[in-house]
């Protein structure tokens, strides 16, 4: 494997998120000073038979010559994708050079994204990933197919994008008194991709003493590191729709929160926030687990 | 683990998966039916052992795609508890296989398939094929010209329907043999044995069925030997099997999983009135020919089967045995590996020998698992010969101080330690003999023992006995290779070579 680390990695694969996935992992690679990688993984679908003989016999040989077969047809398909995945990384390395990035890497791999990221994710600073892939791709009410299972596999920071490209000027902390969400006030606080940015922090619940005192103490925090202005909220309601509702108002650019706090059989009686979020939210979310 | 599956297993393919399962089914039928022969048990006994089989390892197998149910190996090993003891005693066997299997699974023991070599896996699948062809012969001897006859058509139509256009790629060609064929056998009247003949059919669903066998030590000293050869043999095929679609499909399958999934249907089977069973070669390749790739291929495969067996047992009871015959012409033309014999040519003679000696002593015994332990011996006894000529020893005279230095090279152990000992020279009269060892590899005691009579030797001939690079030669005397595997230790140990 290779030796970089650091690395601000965009998932590629030809759907329309594509291009905003280039322009945000762009963004952040120039505001941080890190290395960008372009990644499109080539997902071979072996579950599905790629030729049907339904004569259902067996004669002489017809192991070895059910092998060539396949291999010829797969060696052709494989062909095919490869070189649209080639095309697909050289479009994403023009424009991410011309967003100033100096030396993007390109890489393509065969087989499962959530595989691959999870062996690579030592090297990781960032992941930018498109809301919904090819699969998806014209179902708004859709998350990607394998969103979730990418951002509970990983310990590192997912942007999730969904809309075109707009350079951050306000964000949004998601702030509930957690683990995850002290561990979004600290990456806001120290990382520089956030200097000079507005931060709302914002708490969805009632208006309580302990709440406030919390969200002081994580103000301070962020004020702390120089050229943040915070901005902090205490607010009513059910913290999908209120978030979402805030976002709108404030015109936010970007939210960061904690995701998937919960097991999968919890998400899956109760429902996930995060997929609400993940669902309903137009702006990029940038989740920590 | 045994219960999880990835949904892409099961829907993935759901076209493919639920067209090839009904063209296995079909094939599946004829099969069961003539193993439960073979078996000398009624049809019904290998028949709700396929759908038990297939539909347990849909769920619980390790290899998505791959069609077991009952098998010729399996059936050509009870055939004496039959006769000797009863239907009870097979069922009773056949629970103990599985739980059996399932120690195999969990004591990973599917990793020992690595002993069995590419030759070894081409002698058991040709073997198998002779045996399913043989086991057809008392079909075709003291008979009608007609059975000739029936089953020559039967051959031609499997072979060459499918050179139709259109209907021919799409109707399993097995099928529209035994159609033909019944339909000839009831139009003329003829008169030959049919499946209704050989025994009786299920009529209903299968049932829940505790075997009638006393529990007993003696009955466990009946069971215990043919169950542990059927636990065996059915994970050898299943997991050659396995290894088999995971080429075809370039996929990888959970062996281990693999093993305890075989043993759970087994022991369903057992339950249900079904005899032993495990993976088929033949029908897995059908599977992967005919487009099924998921968990719900084999499923669907089980599924059908009884149903079709129990709403149509009036018609099967019909098909002639010459229908059968044929399409177990079929299968062993198709497991037999006919390049084989093309590679006997190219190959070297050793592994001839092995591959011809594994389908000997199958042959010879009706036992697979005798023929691969034969199989895997020779290649191990051939691998060991072929390792021991990989060492050497040079010397060099010192004549002014009367030395004489032997420089070892490559490895000793229990076949190249006599080898080792007579490229020593002990009639030389030298003052000092010097013994360089550092690029040599001790790998057992009997070399051990080698080094320390070869010193002995040259000191009763009044030689001053010096040995050095002990250390190195030595450290490879290691019995369990756990802390020894990191590359670096590797290179300390096999380092120079």
């Amino acid at each position: 494997m290779n030796t970089d680390t650091n690395l601000v990695l965009a998932c590629i694969d030809g759907s329309s998120l594509t291009e905003a996935v280039c322009d945000y992992a762009a963004w952040i690679a120039q505001r941080v000073d890190a290395p960008l990688k372009l990644l499109h993984m080539i997902d071979h679908h072996h579950e599905a038979a790629a030729l049907s003989d339904l004569s259902g016999n067996i004669g002489l040989d017809t192991q070895e010559h059910l092998l060539e077969e396949l291999t010829a047809v797969e060696q052709q398909y494989g062909k095919l994708r490869l070189h649209q995945g080639k095309q697909l990384l050289q479009a994403a390395k023009e424009r991410v050079i011309r967003r100033g990035i100096v030396e993007p890497i390109t890489n393509q791999r065969h087989g499962s994204l959530v595989e691959s990221l999870i062996e690579i994710e030592d090297s990781l600073r960032v992941l930018v990933i498109g809301l919904r892939g090819k699969v998806h791709e014209n179902q708004p009410d859709k998350l990607g197919a394998k969103l979730e299972s990418i951002i509970r596999s990983l310990h590192k920071p997912v942007l999730v994008v969904n809309d075109a490209f707009k350079a951050p000027q306000r964000i949004m902390i998601a702030y509930d008194g957690s683990k995850a969400a002290d561990k979004a006030v600290e990456m806001v606080a120290t990382s520089p991709l956030y200097k000079g940015l507005t931060c709302h922090l914002v708490c969805v619940g009632k208006d309580e003493s302990a709440m406030k005192q919390l969200l002081e103490t994580a103000a301070s925090k962020l004020t702390k590191a120089s050229g943040i202005e915070v901005i902090t909220q205490i607010l009513p309601g059910k913290p999908d729709q209120v978030l979402c509702e805030y976002q709108d108002k404030h015109t936010i650019d970007m939210t960061v929160m904690g995701a998937f706090s919960h097991t999968r059989i919890h998400d899956l009686l109760l429902g996930s926030f995060t997929a609400k979020m993940l669902l309903n939210t137009h702006k990029p979310l940038l989740l920590l687990r | 683990m045994l219960f999880l599956s990835k949904k892409q297993d099961w829907l993935g393919n759901i076209r493919g998966d639920v067209l090839a399962g009904l063209v296995v089914a079909l094939a599946l039928i004829p099969e069961a039916i003539a193993f439960s022969i073979i078996a000398g048990v009624d049809p019904k006994v290998g028949l709700y052992a396929s759908f038990c089989i297939a539909v347990i390892t849909a769920f619980v197998g390790g290899r998505p795609g791959m069609i077991s149910a009952a098998t010729g190996a399996m059936a050509l090993l009870m055939v004496t508890l039959v006769k000797d003891h009863g239907l009870h005693y097979l069922l009773a066997a056949t629970l103990l296989t599985g739980v059996l299997q399932i120690i195999a699974g969990y004591l990973k023991l599917g990793g020992l398939m690595s002993f069995v070599s590419r030759s070894v896996v081409t002698g058991f699948v040709n073997a198998l094929a002779i045996l399913i062809f043989m086991a057809q012969l008392p079909e075709l001897t003291h008979v009608t010209w007609h059975v000739y006859a029936m089953t020559a058509g039967g051959l031609a139509i499997i072979y060459l329907f499918p050179y139709i256009p259109v209907i021919g790629k799409s109707l399993p060609s097995p099928l529209v043999c035994i159609v033909a064929l019944t339909a000839i056998a009831l139009y003329l009247h003829l008169d030959i044995r049919t499946v209704g003949d050989m025994g009786a059919l299920p009529d209903t669903l299968p049932v829940f069925l505790w075997p009638d066998v006393p529990l007993t030590l003696a009955t466990l000293q009946i069971i215990f030997p043919y169950s542990a050869g059927l636990a065996v043999v059915g994970l050898l095929e299943s997991l050659m099997t396995a290894t088999i679609v995971d080429d075809l499909t370039d996929t990888t399958s959970d062996k281990n999983r693999e093993c305890k999934g075989q043993g759970l249907a087994n022991i369903g089977a057992g339950l249900l009135g079904g005899m032993a069973g495990c993976a088929m070669i033949g029908q897995s390749v059908i599977n992967i020919k005919s487009g099924g790739r998921g968990r719900l291929s084999t499923l669907i495969a089980g599924s059908f089967l009884l149903i079709m067996v129990v709403f149509l047992d009036a018609w099967i009871s019909r098909i002639p045995m010459t229908a059968l015959v044929a399409v177990m012409i079929m299968v062993s033309i198709g497991t037999f590996s006919w390049r084989s014999l093309i590679n006997l040519k190219h190959h070297p003679l050793s592994t001839n020998i092995v591959m011809v000696a594994t389908v000997i002593v199958v042959v010879w015994t009706h036992n697979l698992a005798f023929g691969v332990f034969v199989g895997v011996l020779l290649a191990s006894l051939f691998f060991a010969n072929k390792i021991s000529h990989f060492m050497y020893v040079e010397s060099k005279l010192d004549e002014e101080n009367s030395t004489r230095t032997y420089r070892v090279f490559g490895q000793i152990f229990f076949n190249s330690a006599d080898k080792f000992s007579a490229a020593f020279d002990f009639k030389e009269a030298v003052e000092k003999v010097v013994i360089d060892l550092h690029r040599a590899h001790f790998w057992d005691i009997t070399s051990v023992t080698a080094l320390d009579k070869v010193v002995i030797k040259f000191r009763r001939e009044g030689a001053d006995v010096e040995i050095i690079g002990m250390n190195e030669a030595t450290s490879t005397l290691i019995d369990r290779f756990g802390t020894h595997d990191k590359p670096e230790e590797i290179e300390k140990i096999m380092g120079g070579h």
